[in-house]
């Protein structure tokens, strides 16, 4: 089997998601060559062929244009797949080269199970086994489902390609993230509210209880978006990335893009009415209560 | 006039208990409490949205699948969409993303659509193809995961979210499609009022017809919950209980 790998750039940066698609053509028993719009500066650790594509020319973000080259390259390495990150740059550019390649595409693999690929349903209550119909296969991996095992190696065999092309829609530069009234980074605690306070009147017991434990309170997506919290205070992969000594996480399900930012945190409690909640796949302890009684509860028993 | 289409999917409630089917193909349908896909609430927002600034247009709101999903289609008619449009399938979630992206792109090629909102991914499959699959399949442009959006005259101006939170900045012309991210506004509850007022709102069912529709490019060799990883000491009982041998946990911890 072959594979073709297609690895991202952003900001001026090669990512080391490249290393996990290396990973899983590896698990595939499969030979790969690789595609990135970059640079000669910046080349990944690969034994095999890349086809390299300018970043000043073909620019960082541009479906069009990337889905264009990738389908030259696919024409010559006649791969039976292609793999991508399930990032931001792999879900919007998957589908354009599945559908002109005429590919079924699977998205976001976290397993590879009797042949077969496996993906998350359900925020990962369940999991899907596919079985492919076509002869090319689009595939998208989530991020962190397939580390490498030893460091990257290799020195790639570069073949330089044209960019021609034009695209429909325009890319003019990135903003960073706002600054934010807090740093994460440095808390030894950190007790993170989600979408299950309810109403934004409950982060007050949240607050109560990071305060008890010295730590600082934190929240999952739908408390910030709903504007309860500073994005500065989000965990996960549009957020921060946080590994305190412990993580009380209240009223937090636990989807793959939540855990992505607390999993290497040291100690993780739980406190969720789901007994099911996904969170408890990372939990060290889950306590399957309303968290507006024992929030407080417990927050009692702490200062006592 | 302008014309705008929103494309929503429902889905379970993500708190349910999840059964897989008696064939192993998908998850058990009974006793689920049934929703608007969270994406789809901040797609039909931003349709909205637009049509209020652009004061003259018109909304429809495409739903695909069985007779359940008419609800979900009056909650956007409640939040401000003018007309609906049910495609009746009871099939709909065997079928995979190309599939239910053509349907899609045959009702719309029909039509003179300025824009499409899809959100970025529905909850339950997760795929995050539909959108970009429709918008190929139109040859028009598509912006994916906004978490801003403007519009003034053709031309759209919006935010791309990226990993850390940084975005790109990103802009097209019309007719485009565009896929929604969580946070991109702030979705309205349906008033009551516009509740009793979207029961007068044309609901119109479409039959689906199976001849149009590609072929299967995937099919579910097997469903099953996630092997069991964790290993969490489950805490549960009477709540003061739970409090103290939780204290007791953290204190040796800390
Ligand atoms: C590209 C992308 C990026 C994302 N980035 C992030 C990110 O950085 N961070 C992030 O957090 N999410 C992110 N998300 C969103 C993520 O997929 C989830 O939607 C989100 O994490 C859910 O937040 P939640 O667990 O608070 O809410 P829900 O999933 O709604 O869960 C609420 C939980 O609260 C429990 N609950 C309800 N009531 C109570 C009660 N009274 N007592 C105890 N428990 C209760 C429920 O059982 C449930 O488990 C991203 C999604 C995408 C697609």
């Amino acid at each position: 089997m072959k594979t073709l790998l297609i690895a991202e750039y952003r900001e001026g940066k090669l990512l080391d998601s490249y290393t996990e698609l290396i990973a899983f053509s590896e698990k595939l028993g499969a030979q790969a060559s690789m595609f990135v719009v970059g640079s000669r500066e910046q080349l990944p650790a690969f034994a095999g062929r890349l086809y390299l594509a300018d970043v000043k020319a073909a620019t960082e973000f541009n479906p069009a244009v990337h889905k264009q080259l990738i389908c030259e390259v696919a024409a010559k390495e006649q791969p039976q797949m292609i793999v991508l990150p399930h990032s931001s740059y792999g879900w919007d550019l998957a589908p354009r080269l599945a559908l002109a390649l005429k590919a079924a595409q699977v998205s976001e693999i976290v397993d590879v199970r009797d042949g077969q690929l496996v993906v998350p349903v359900c925020n990962g209550k369940l999991q899907r086994q596919v079985d492919v119909q076509t002869e090319l296969t689009v595939a998208t991996l989530q991020a962190g489902a397939f580390p490498l095992k030893e460091a990257p190696a290799g020195t790639p065999e570069i073949i330089d390609l044209a960019v021609t092309g034009s695209s429909d829609l325009t890319f003019s530069g990135y903003e960073a993230a706002a600054a934010g009234e807090v740093d994460l980074g440095k808390a030894r605690v950190i007790v993170s509210a989600g979408r299950g306070i309810g109403k934004p009147e409950n982060l007050e017991m949240i607050k109560g209880l990071a305060k008890a434990l010295k730590g600082e309170y934190a929240a999952s997506r739908p408390v910030v978006d709903a504007g309860w919290a500073d994005h500065s205070r989000q965990v996960g992969t549009t957020g921060q990335t946080v590994a305190p000594k412990l993580y009380v996480a209240c009223g937090i399900s636990g989807a793959i893009q939540h855990l992505a930012g607390m999993k290497k945190s040291d100690f993780v409690v739980a406190i969720n009415s789901d007994k099911d909640a996904p969170i408890g796949e990372v939990a060290d302890v889950l306590a399957v209560a309303d968290l507006k009684q024992l929030v407080p509860a417990l927050t009692e028993k702490l200062q006592a | 006039m302008k014309k705008l289409l929103v494309c929503i999917k429902q889905v379970p409630d993500m708190e349910s208990r999840f059964k897989v089917n008696t064939d192993g193909t998908w998850y058990e349908e009974t006793d689920l409490a049934w929703r608007m896909n969270e994406y789809d609430e901040y797609a039909v927002e931003q349709a909205v949205q637009l049509k209020e600034q652009l004061g003259e247009a018109e909304l429809t709101v495409l739903c695909i699948g069985p007779d359940r999903v008419k609800e979900t289609i009056k909650k956007a008619l409640a939040m401000g969409a003018d007309r609906g449009v049910h495609m009746t399938d009871n099939e709909s979630h065997l079928r995979d993303p190309l599939a239910i992206a053509s349907m899609i792109a045959d009702f719309a090629r029909q039509q003179d659509f300025e824009l499409i909102f899809t959100g970025m991914q529905s909850q339950d499959r997760g795929s995050a193809q539909v959108g970009v699959l429709v918008a190929e399949l139109l040859g028009i442009p598509a912006l994916t995961t906004l978490v801003e959006f403007a519009y003034d005259q053709g031309t759209i101006t919006a935010k791309r979210e990226l990993e850390g939170g940084s975005r790109a900045l990103v802009s097209c012309s019309t007719p485009a499609l565009v896929t929604c991210q969580l946070g991109l506004n702030r979705p309205r509850y349906p008033t009551l009022p516009n509740i009793m007022k979207a029961k007068k709102k044309e609901l119109a069912s479409l039959p689906v017809t199976d001849l149009k529709l590609p072929p299967a490019q995937l099919k579910t060799a097997a469903m099953a919950p996630p092997p069991k990883r964790g290993s969490a000491r489950i805490l549960e009982g009477d709540t003061g209980d739970v409090a103290a041998q939780l204290a007791a946990v953290i204190k040796e911890k800390m």
